[in-house]
Protein backbone atom coordinates (compact mmCIF):
# COMPACT_ATOMS: atom_id res chain seq x y z
CA UNK A 1 0.00 0.00 0.00
CA UNK A 2 2.60 2.61 0.38
CA UNK A 3 4.31 1.75 -2.69
CA UNK A 4 1.59 2.39 -4.52
CA UNK A 5 0.68 5.47 -2.52
CA UNK A 6 4.14 6.60 -3.10
CA UNK A 7 3.81 6.11 -7.46
CA UNK A 8 0.30 8.20 -7.08
CA UNK A 9 2.21 10.80 -5.49
CA UNK A 10 4.76 10.56 -7.43
CA UNK A 11 3.06 11.32 -10.61
CA UNK A 12 0.63 13.83 -8.29
CA UNK A 13 3.53 15.87 -7.58
CA UNK A 14 4.89 15.84 -11.21
CA UNK A 15 1.60 16.74 -12.55
CA UNK A 16 1.23 19.45 -10.01
CA UNK A 17 4.60 20.88 -11.03
CA UNK A 18 4.46 20.46 -14.82
CA UNK A 19 0.78 20.51 -15.33
CA UNK A 20 1.34 18.86 -18.59
CA UNK A 21 -1.25 16.61 -19.13
CA UNK A 22 -4.03 18.70 -17.17
CA UNK A 23 -3.47 21.52 -19.54
CA UNK A 24 -3.56 19.23 -22.64
CA UNK A 25 -6.95 17.08 -21.43
CA UNK A 26 -9.11 20.56 -20.49
CA UNK A 27 -7.67 22.05 -23.94
CA UNK A 28 -9.08 19.44 -25.73
CA UNK A 29 -11.69 18.45 -24.30
CA UNK A 30 -13.15 22.11 -24.00
CA UNK A 31 -12.18 22.14 -28.17
CA UNK A 32 -14.15 19.22 -28.51
CA UNK A 33 -17.22 20.88 -26.87
CA UNK A 34 -16.88 24.10 -29.02
CA UNK A 35 -16.75 22.24 -31.85
CA UNK A 36 -19.81 20.35 -31.18
CA UNK A 37 -21.94 23.10 -29.99
CA UNK A 38 -21.39 25.20 -33.12
CA UNK A 39 -22.30 22.27 -34.63
CA UNK A 40 -25.49 21.71 -33.23
CA UNK A 41 -26.61 24.73 -32.98
CA UNK A 42 -27.55 24.64 -37.17
CA UNK A 43 -29.08 21.49 -37.04
CA UNK A 44 -32.43 20.00 -35.89
CA UNK A 45 -30.76 17.85 -32.65
CA UNK A 46 -31.89 18.69 -29.10
CA UNK A 47 -28.43 19.81 -27.63
CA UNK A 48 -29.54 18.75 -24.14
CA UNK A 49 -29.85 14.99 -26.11
CA UNK A 50 -26.51 15.89 -27.54
CA UNK A 51 -24.89 16.48 -24.51
CA UNK A 52 -23.82 12.89 -23.18
CA UNK A 53 -22.38 11.73 -26.31
CA UNK A 54 -20.62 15.03 -26.66
CA UNK A 55 -19.31 15.03 -22.78
CA UNK A 56 -17.81 11.00 -23.39
CA UNK A 57 -16.08 12.20 -26.70
CA UNK A 58 -14.37 15.06 -24.80
CA UNK A 59 -14.00 12.73 -21.85
CA UNK A 60 -12.14 9.48 -23.99
CA UNK A 61 -10.13 11.62 -26.00
CA UNK A 62 -8.73 14.10 -23.29
CA UNK A 63 -8.23 10.82 -20.96
CA UNK A 64 -6.36 9.15 -24.14
CA UNK A 65 -3.71 12.12 -23.79
CA UNK A 66 -3.68 12.35 -20.14
CA UNK A 67 -2.60 8.31 -19.83
CA UNK A 68 0.30 8.91 -22.92
CA UNK A 69 1.42 12.06 -21.11
CA UNK A 70 1.23 10.04 -18.26
CA UNK A 71 4.21 7.43 -19.30
CA UNK A 72 5.63 9.77 -21.55
CA UNK A 73 6.95 10.70 -18.52
CA UNK A 74 8.40 7.54 -17.57
CA UNK A 75 10.01 7.32 -20.71
CA UNK A 76 12.17 9.94 -20.35
CA UNK A 77 16.17 9.29 -18.90
CA UNK A 78 14.66 5.63 -18.91
CA UNK A 79 12.14 6.22 -15.42
CA UNK A 80 10.39 3.22 -16.38
CA UNK A 81 13.79 1.09 -16.27
CA UNK A 82 13.90 2.51 -12.77
CA UNK A 83 10.63 1.73 -11.51
CA UNK A 84 10.08 -2.11 -13.10
CA UNK A 85 13.43 -2.55 -10.73
CA UNK A 86 11.65 -1.35 -7.51
CA UNK A 87 11.07 -4.39 -5.36
CA UNK A 88 7.12 -3.94 -5.23
CA UNK A 89 4.89 -6.53 -7.24
CA UNK A 90 4.53 -4.84 -10.76
CA UNK A 91 0.43 -4.90 -10.44
CA UNK A 92 0.81 -2.57 -7.32
CA UNK A 93 2.69 -0.19 -10.13
CA UNK A 94 -0.38 -0.58 -12.46
CA UNK A 95 -2.78 0.62 -9.52
CA UNK A 96 -0.55 3.39 -8.75
CA UNK A 97 -0.76 4.52 -12.29
CA UNK A 98 -4.11 3.71 -12.71
CA UNK A 99 -5.14 5.90 -9.28
CA UNK A 100 -3.09 8.42 -10.79
CA UNK A 101 -4.90 8.62 -13.94
CA UNK A 102 -8.08 8.50 -13.02
CA UNK A 103 -7.53 11.69 -10.74
CA UNK A 104 -6.08 13.66 -13.59
CA UNK A 105 -9.48 12.35 -15.36
CA UNK A 106 -11.67 13.31 -12.99
CA UNK A 107 -9.73 16.52 -12.44
CA UNK A 108 -10.53 17.20 -16.01
CA UNK A 109 -13.61 16.04 -16.57
CA UNK A 110 -15.04 18.45 -13.86
CA UNK A 111 -14.22 21.62 -15.53
CA UNK A 112 -15.03 19.78 -18.96
CA UNK A 113 -18.41 18.99 -17.32
CA UNK A 114 -19.34 22.46 -15.69
CA UNK A 115 -18.38 23.92 -19.64
CA UNK A 116 -20.73 21.50 -20.74
CA UNK A 117 -23.58 22.89 -18.87
CA UNK A 118 -22.77 26.69 -20.37
CA UNK A 119 -22.39 25.01 -23.99
CA UNK A 120 -25.20 22.99 -23.48
CA UNK A 121 -27.66 25.34 -21.47
CA UNK A 122 -27.82 22.95 -19.25
CA UNK A 123 -29.30 22.64 -15.42
CA UNK A 124 -28.44 19.35 -13.19
CA UNK A 125 -28.36 20.03 -9.20
CA UNK A 126 -30.79 17.07 -8.73
CA UNK A 127 -28.98 14.45 -10.78
CA UNK A 128 -25.27 15.40 -10.08
CA UNK A 129 -25.11 12.48 -7.32
CA UNK A 130 -25.59 9.81 -9.90
CA UNK A 131 -24.16 12.00 -12.63
CA UNK A 132 -20.61 11.53 -10.13
CA UNK A 133 -21.45 8.11 -10.23
CA UNK A 134 -21.21 7.20 -13.45
CA UNK A 135 -18.26 9.61 -14.68
CA UNK A 136 -16.58 8.03 -11.47
CA UNK A 137 -17.36 4.33 -13.11
CA UNK A 138 -16.35 4.83 -16.66
CA UNK A 139 -13.50 6.54 -16.05
CA UNK A 140 -12.15 4.07 -13.70
CA UNK A 141 -13.07 1.18 -16.44
CA UNK A 142 -11.38 3.45 -19.02
CA UNK A 143 -8.32 3.82 -16.73
CA UNK A 144 -7.94 0.04 -16.16
CA UNK A 145 -7.81 -0.79 -19.75
CA UNK A 146 -6.24 2.48 -20.61
CA UNK A 147 -3.00 2.12 -17.90
CA UNK A 148 -2.34 -1.24 -18.99
CA UNK A 149 -2.50 -0.36 -22.80
CA UNK A 150 -0.56 2.84 -22.68
CA UNK A 151 2.66 0.78 -20.72
CA UNK A 152 2.58 -1.36 -23.73
CA UNK A 153 1.96 1.75 -26.29
CA UNK A 154 5.18 3.87 -24.73
CA UNK A 155 7.19 1.14 -25.55
CA UNK A 156 6.57 1.23 -29.41
CA UNK A 157 8.01 3.59 -32.00
CA UNK A 158 4.33 4.72 -32.25
CA UNK A 159 3.58 5.49 -28.97
CA UNK A 160 0.60 8.59 -29.33
CA UNK A 161 -0.54 6.84 -32.57
CA UNK A 162 -0.91 3.83 -31.28
CA UNK A 163 -3.10 4.14 -27.98
CA UNK A 164 -6.38 5.45 -29.38
CA UNK A 165 -6.39 2.72 -31.81
CA UNK A 166 -5.97 -0.28 -29.48
CA UNK A 167 -7.96 1.57 -26.77
CA UNK A 168 -11.03 2.68 -27.99
CA UNK A 169 -12.01 -1.23 -29.73
CA UNK A 170 -11.61 -2.50 -26.47
CA UNK A 171 -13.06 0.25 -24.43
CA UNK A 172 -16.37 0.38 -26.19
CA UNK A 173 -18.93 -1.08 -23.98
CA UNK A 174 -17.66 1.57 -21.08
CA UNK A 175 -18.11 4.41 -23.59
CA UNK A 176 -21.64 2.84 -24.83
CA UNK A 177 -23.10 2.64 -21.35
CA UNK A 178 -21.45 5.58 -20.04
CA UNK A 179 -23.58 7.68 -22.70
CA UNK A 180 -26.77 5.48 -21.89
CA UNK A 181 -26.54 5.73 -18.42
CA UNK A 182 -25.70 9.48 -18.61
CA UNK A 183 -28.30 10.01 -21.11
CA UNK A 184 -30.73 8.02 -18.95
CA UNK A 185 -30.18 10.44 -15.91
CA UNK A 186 -30.57 13.52 -18.21
CA UNK A 187 -33.83 12.52 -19.46
CA UNK A 188 -34.93 12.39 -15.77
CA UNK A 189 -35.03 8.22 -15.61
CA UNK A 190 -34.83 6.54 -12.16
CA UNK A 191 -32.48 4.80 -10.08
CA UNK A 192 -33.93 1.75 -11.67
CA UNK A 193 -33.34 2.11 -15.04
CA UNK A 194 -29.77 2.88 -14.25
CA UNK A 195 -29.29 -0.71 -12.94
CA UNK A 196 -28.11 -2.25 -16.12
CA UNK A 197 -25.51 0.38 -17.51
CA UNK A 198 -24.11 0.95 -13.77
CA UNK A 199 -24.01 -2.85 -13.24
CA UNK A 200 -21.87 -3.05 -16.78
CA UNK A 201 -19.80 -0.44 -15.99
CA UNK A 202 -18.80 -1.83 -12.76
CA UNK A 203 -18.54 -5.33 -13.32
CA UNK A 204 -16.09 -4.00 -16.51
CA UNK A 205 -13.69 -2.34 -14.40
CA UNK A 206 -13.67 -5.31 -11.76
CA UNK A 207 -13.10 -7.71 -14.72
CA UNK A 208 -10.60 -5.94 -17.08
CA UNK A 209 -8.97 -4.07 -14.01
CA UNK A 210 -7.82 -7.55 -12.33
CA UNK A 211 -6.80 -8.79 -15.81
CA UNK A 212 -4.86 -5.65 -16.40
CA UNK A 213 -3.39 -6.29 -12.57
CA UNK A 214 -2.13 -9.45 -13.53
CA UNK A 215 -0.91 -9.22 -17.13
CA UNK A 216 0.96 -5.51 -16.20
CA UNK A 217 4.52 -7.52 -15.80
CA UNK A 218 4.02 -8.90 -18.15
CA UNK A 219 3.69 -5.80 -20.98
CA UNK A 220 6.57 -3.87 -18.91
CA UNK A 221 9.83 -6.60 -19.85
CA UNK A 222 11.70 -6.52 -23.37
CA UNK B 1 24.63 -16.79 -6.70
CA UNK B 2 24.34 -16.42 -10.45
CA UNK B 3 23.66 -19.34 -13.03
CA UNK B 4 23.84 -18.41 -16.38
CA UNK B 5 23.12 -21.22 -19.24
CA UNK B 6 22.73 -21.37 -22.90
CA UNK B 7 21.30 -17.36 -22.52
CA UNK B 8 20.25 -16.21 -25.65
CA UNK B 9 18.33 -13.09 -26.74
CA UNK B 10 16.84 -12.14 -30.39
CA UNK B 11 14.73 -8.79 -31.13
CA UNK B 12 13.34 -9.91 -34.19
CA UNK B 13 16.17 -11.86 -36.33
CA UNK B 14 18.61 -9.40 -34.84
CA UNK B 15 20.62 -11.04 -31.81
CA UNK B 16 22.38 -10.03 -28.82
CA UNK B 17 23.21 -13.21 -27.22
CA UNK B 18 24.11 -16.66 -28.47
CA UNK B 19 24.16 -19.32 -25.92
CA UNK B 20 26.04 -17.40 -23.12
CA UNK B 21 27.63 -19.61 -20.01
CA UNK B 22 28.15 -18.21 -16.63
CA UNK B 23 29.05 -18.94 -13.07
CA UNK B 24 28.88 -16.24 -11.18
CA UNK B 25 29.93 -16.85 -7.72
CA UNK B 26 29.25 -14.39 -4.67
CA UNK B 27 32.30 -11.87 -4.35
CA UNK B 28 33.11 -11.82 -7.83
CA UNK B 29 33.49 -8.70 -9.31
CA UNK B 30 33.24 -9.04 -12.74
CA UNK B 31 33.96 -6.36 -15.23
CA UNK B 32 32.60 -7.42 -18.61
CA UNK B 33 34.04 -6.04 -21.83
CA UNK B 34 33.21 -6.39 -26.04
CA UNK B 35 32.74 -4.69 -28.89
CA UNK B 36 29.64 -2.14 -28.74
CA UNK B 37 26.36 -4.54 -29.49
CA UNK B 38 28.25 -7.73 -28.41
CA UNK B 39 25.30 -8.31 -25.61
CA UNK B 40 26.52 -6.51 -22.93
CA UNK B 41 24.12 -4.47 -22.11
CA UNK B 42 21.50 -7.09 -23.37
CA UNK B 43 23.18 -9.40 -20.30
CA UNK B 44 22.82 -7.17 -17.53
CA UNK B 45 18.94 -6.36 -18.33
CA UNK B 46 18.20 -9.94 -18.03
CA UNK B 47 20.16 -10.04 -14.86
CA UNK B 48 18.12 -7.53 -13.84
CA UNK B 49 15.16 -8.98 -14.67
CA UNK B 50 13.99 -6.22 -17.31
CA UNK B 51 14.50 -8.33 -20.16
CA UNK B 52 13.38 -12.12 -20.86
CA UNK B 53 15.60 -14.51 -22.39
CA UNK B 54 14.76 -15.94 -25.75
CA UNK B 55 16.37 -19.15 -25.14
CA UNK B 56 18.32 -20.86 -22.18
CA UNK B 57 17.80 -19.29 -18.57
CA UNK B 58 19.44 -16.99 -15.84
CA UNK B 59 18.77 -18.03 -12.20
CA UNK B 60 20.02 -15.74 -9.53
CA UNK B 61 20.33 -18.28 -5.89
CA UNK B 62 17.69 -16.40 -2.80
CA UNK B 63 19.12 -15.05 -0.02
CA UNK B 64 20.17 -17.31 2.53
CA UNK B 65 17.54 -18.44 4.72
CA UNK B 66 14.82 -18.03 2.42
CA UNK B 67 13.32 -18.12 -0.86
CA UNK B 68 12.77 -15.34 -3.32
CA UNK B 69 9.85 -13.51 -5.01
CA UNK B 70 11.20 -11.61 -8.04
CA UNK B 71 10.09 -8.35 -6.24
CA UNK B 72 12.44 -9.43 -3.38
CA UNK B 73 15.29 -10.59 -5.83
CA UNK B 74 14.92 -6.97 -7.38
CA UNK B 75 15.25 -5.43 -3.75
CA UNK B 76 18.96 -7.03 -3.83
CA UNK B 77 19.86 -5.59 -6.95
CA UNK B 78 20.94 -2.06 -7.23
CA UNK B 79 20.81 -1.52 -11.31
CA UNK B 80 22.53 1.28 -12.69
CA UNK B 81 22.08 1.60 -16.75
CA UNK B 82 22.65 4.04 -19.10
CA UNK B 83 20.05 6.15 -18.24
CA UNK B 84 19.52 8.04 -15.21
CA UNK B 85 16.26 6.94 -14.21
CA UNK B 86 15.42 10.08 -12.76
CA UNK B 87 12.64 11.83 -12.89
CA UNK B 88 13.58 15.54 -14.38
CA UNK B 89 11.11 17.45 -12.53
CA UNK B 90 11.22 16.25 -9.22
CA UNK B 91 14.47 17.61 -7.01
CA UNK B 92 17.18 15.43 -6.01
CA UNK B 93 15.48 15.13 -2.52
CA UNK B 94 12.08 13.97 -4.34
CA UNK B 95 13.54 11.48 -6.29
CA UNK B 96 15.35 9.69 -3.73
CA UNK B 97 12.27 10.13 -1.66
CA UNK B 98 10.23 8.11 -4.08
CA UNK B 99 12.92 5.59 -4.38
CA UNK B 100 13.49 4.89 -0.87
CA UNK B 101 9.36 4.28 -0.12
CA UNK B 102 9.94 1.81 -2.87
CA UNK B 103 12.97 0.22 -1.65
CA UNK B 104 11.41 0.20 1.65
CA UNK B 105 14.81 2.15 2.81
CA UNK B 106 13.91 3.58 6.47
CA UNK B 107 15.49 7.01 6.46
CA UNK B 108 14.03 10.41 7.13
CA UNK B 109 15.39 13.39 4.50
CA UNK B 110 18.46 14.07 6.46
CA UNK B 111 19.29 10.98 5.92
CA UNK B 112 18.94 11.03 2.08
CA UNK B 113 20.34 14.39 2.06
CA UNK B 114 23.50 12.86 3.54
CA UNK B 115 23.41 10.10 0.54
CA UNK B 116 22.77 13.20 -1.93
CA UNK B 117 26.17 14.64 -0.08
CA UNK B 118 28.25 11.66 -0.76
CA UNK B 119 28.29 12.06 -3.81
CA UNK B 120 29.28 15.09 -4.25
CA UNK B 121 25.81 17.23 -4.72
CA UNK B 122 25.59 18.48 -1.01
CA UNK B 123 23.91 21.91 -1.40
CA UNK B 124 22.01 21.03 -4.21
CA UNK B 125 19.36 18.42 -2.83
CA UNK B 126 16.44 20.95 -3.39
CA UNK B 127 17.31 21.70 -7.59
CA UNK B 128 15.31 19.95 -10.03
CA UNK B 129 17.09 17.02 -11.61
CA UNK B 130 16.15 18.99 -15.14
CA UNK B 131 18.91 22.10 -14.16
CA UNK B 132 21.57 19.42 -13.04
CA UNK B 133 24.53 18.48 -16.05
CA UNK B 134 24.28 15.15 -17.27
CA UNK B 135 27.78 14.46 -14.83
CA UNK B 136 25.78 15.67 -11.81
CA UNK B 137 23.05 13.04 -13.06
CA UNK B 138 24.82 10.28 -13.26
CA UNK B 139 26.15 11.21 -9.26
CA UNK B 140 22.38 10.86 -8.31
CA UNK B 141 21.93 7.86 -10.36
CA UNK B 142 24.27 6.49 -8.42
CA UNK B 143 23.11 7.40 -5.28
CA UNK B 144 19.67 6.21 -5.58
CA UNK B 145 20.91 2.56 -7.08
CA UNK B 146 23.18 2.00 -4.39
CA UNK B 147 20.15 3.72 -1.81
CA UNK B 148 19.65 0.18 -0.32
CA UNK B 149 22.73 -1.18 0.03
CA UNK B 150 22.21 -4.13 -2.48
CA UNK B 151 24.36 -6.89 -2.48
CA UNK B 152 24.34 -7.71 -6.45
CA UNK B 153 25.44 -4.30 -8.23
CA UNK B 154 24.85 -4.37 -12.27
CA UNK B 155 26.27 -1.21 -13.63
CA UNK B 156 26.29 -0.64 -17.26
CA UNK B 157 29.35 1.96 -18.22
CA UNK B 158 29.04 3.23 -14.60
CA UNK B 159 31.55 5.76 -15.21
CA UNK B 160 29.81 7.82 -18.14
CA UNK B 161 29.61 11.32 -18.01
CA UNK B 162 31.05 11.79 -14.33
CA UNK B 163 34.00 14.23 -14.11
CA UNK B 164 37.26 12.99 -12.27
CA UNK B 165 35.50 13.50 -8.87
CA UNK B 166 32.99 11.64 -9.71
CA UNK B 167 34.93 9.24 -11.12
CA UNK B 168 37.21 8.82 -7.71
CA UNK B 169 34.21 8.87 -5.68
CA UNK B 170 32.64 5.83 -7.66
CA UNK B 171 35.74 4.15 -8.01
CA UNK B 172 36.62 4.04 -4.02
CA UNK B 173 32.71 3.01 -3.35
CA UNK B 174 32.79 0.01 -6.06
CA UNK B 175 36.14 -1.19 -4.30
CA UNK B 176 34.81 -1.07 -1.31
CA UNK B 177 32.09 -3.00 -2.37
CA UNK B 178 34.34 -5.52 -3.65
CA UNK B 179 36.35 -5.33 -0.38
CA UNK B 180 32.91 -6.27 1.27
CA UNK B 181 32.64 -9.53 -0.52
CA UNK B 182 29.38 -8.11 -2.85
CA UNK B 183 29.24 -9.31 -6.17
CA UNK B 184 29.42 -6.73 -9.34
CA UNK B 185 28.98 -7.16 -12.98
CA UNK B 186 30.00 -4.06 -14.72
CA UNK B 187 30.08 -3.59 -18.49
CA UNK B 188 32.87 -0.48 -19.54
CA UNK B 189 35.10 -0.11 -22.26
CA UNK B 190 38.46 0.92 -20.49
CA UNK B 191 40.85 -2.14 -19.65
CA UNK B 192 42.86 -0.35 -17.03
CA UNK B 193 39.61 0.85 -15.13
CA UNK B 194 37.94 -2.67 -15.21
CA UNK B 195 41.46 -4.51 -14.50
CA UNK B 196 41.86 -2.25 -11.33
CA UNK B 197 38.53 -2.47 -9.86
CA UNK B 198 37.19 -6.47 -10.87
CA UNK B 199 38.76 -9.76 -9.58
CA UNK B 200 37.14 -11.32 -12.47
CA UNK B 201 37.42 -10.42 -16.28
CA UNK B 202 34.87 -11.34 -18.87
CA UNK B 203 34.86 -10.52 -22.52
CA UNK B 204 31.89 -11.48 -24.44
CA UNK B 205 32.15 -11.63 -28.07
CA UNK B 206 29.58 -12.86 -30.81
CA UNK B 207 27.14 -13.32 -27.89
CA UNK B 208 29.00 -15.71 -26.13
CA UNK B 209 32.30 -15.00 -23.41
CA UNK B 210 35.27 -15.04 -25.27
CA UNK B 211 37.82 -15.01 -22.68
CA UNK B 212 37.12 -15.39 -18.61
CA UNK B 213 40.16 -15.06 -16.45
CA UNK B 214 41.65 -13.32 -12.76
CA UNK B 215 43.56 -10.62 -13.04
CA UNK B 216 45.71 -12.13 -10.32
CA UNK B 217 46.30 -15.17 -13.51
CA UNK B 218 46.25 -12.88 -16.61
CA UNK B 219 49.03 -9.51 -16.31
CA UNK B 220 47.83 -5.96 -17.37
CA UNK B 221 49.64 -6.21 -20.81
CA UNK B 222 48.79 -9.87 -21.40
CA UNK B 223 44.78 -8.75 -21.12
CA UNK B 224 45.23 -5.81 -23.02
CA UNK B 225 46.68 -7.73 -25.85
CA UNK B 226 43.66 -10.39 -25.90
CA UNK B 227 41.35 -7.95 -25.37
CA UNK B 228 42.47 -6.55 -28.55
CA UNK B 229 42.28 -9.43 -30.30
CA UNK B 230 39.28 -10.28 -29.92
CA UNK B 231 38.03 -7.03 -30.74
CA UNK B 232 40.29 -6.98 -34.37
CA UNK B 233 38.91 -10.05 -35.15
CA UNK B 234 35.57 -9.76 -37.81
CA UNK B 235 32.21 -8.72 -35.71
CA UNK B 236 30.41 -11.53 -37.69
CA UNK B 237 26.52 -11.55 -38.16
CA UNK B 238 24.56 -11.63 -35.23
CA UNK B 239 21.18 -12.48 -37.27
CA UNK B 240 19.38 -15.98 -35.69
Amino acid sequence: MTRLWAVFRKDLAIELRTKDALNTMLFFGVVVLVVFHFALRSGDVDPRAAAPGVLWVAFAFAGTLGLNRMFAVEKENGCLEGLMMMPADRGVLYLGKMLAGTVFMLAAEAVIFVASLVFFNLTVWGELPWLGLVFLLGTLGFTAVGTLLAAIAVNTRMREVLLPVILFPVILPVLIHAVEATALILGGAGPGELKLPVAVLAAFTVVFGTIAFLLFEHVLED
Amino acid sequence: MIEVRGLAKYYGRQGALHGLDLAIAPGDFIALFGRNGAGKSTFLRILAGLARPSAGSCRIAPAPGGRDSAARTRGRIGYLSHHTSLYPDLTALENLRFSARMMGVRGDDGFLAGRIGAVGLAGREREPVRAYSRGMQQRLAIARAFLHDPDLLLLDEPFTGLDQAGADFLERYLLEARAAGRTCVMALHDAETGYRLANRLVVIDRGKAALDARPAALPLDAFRARYAAILSAPAGGGAR
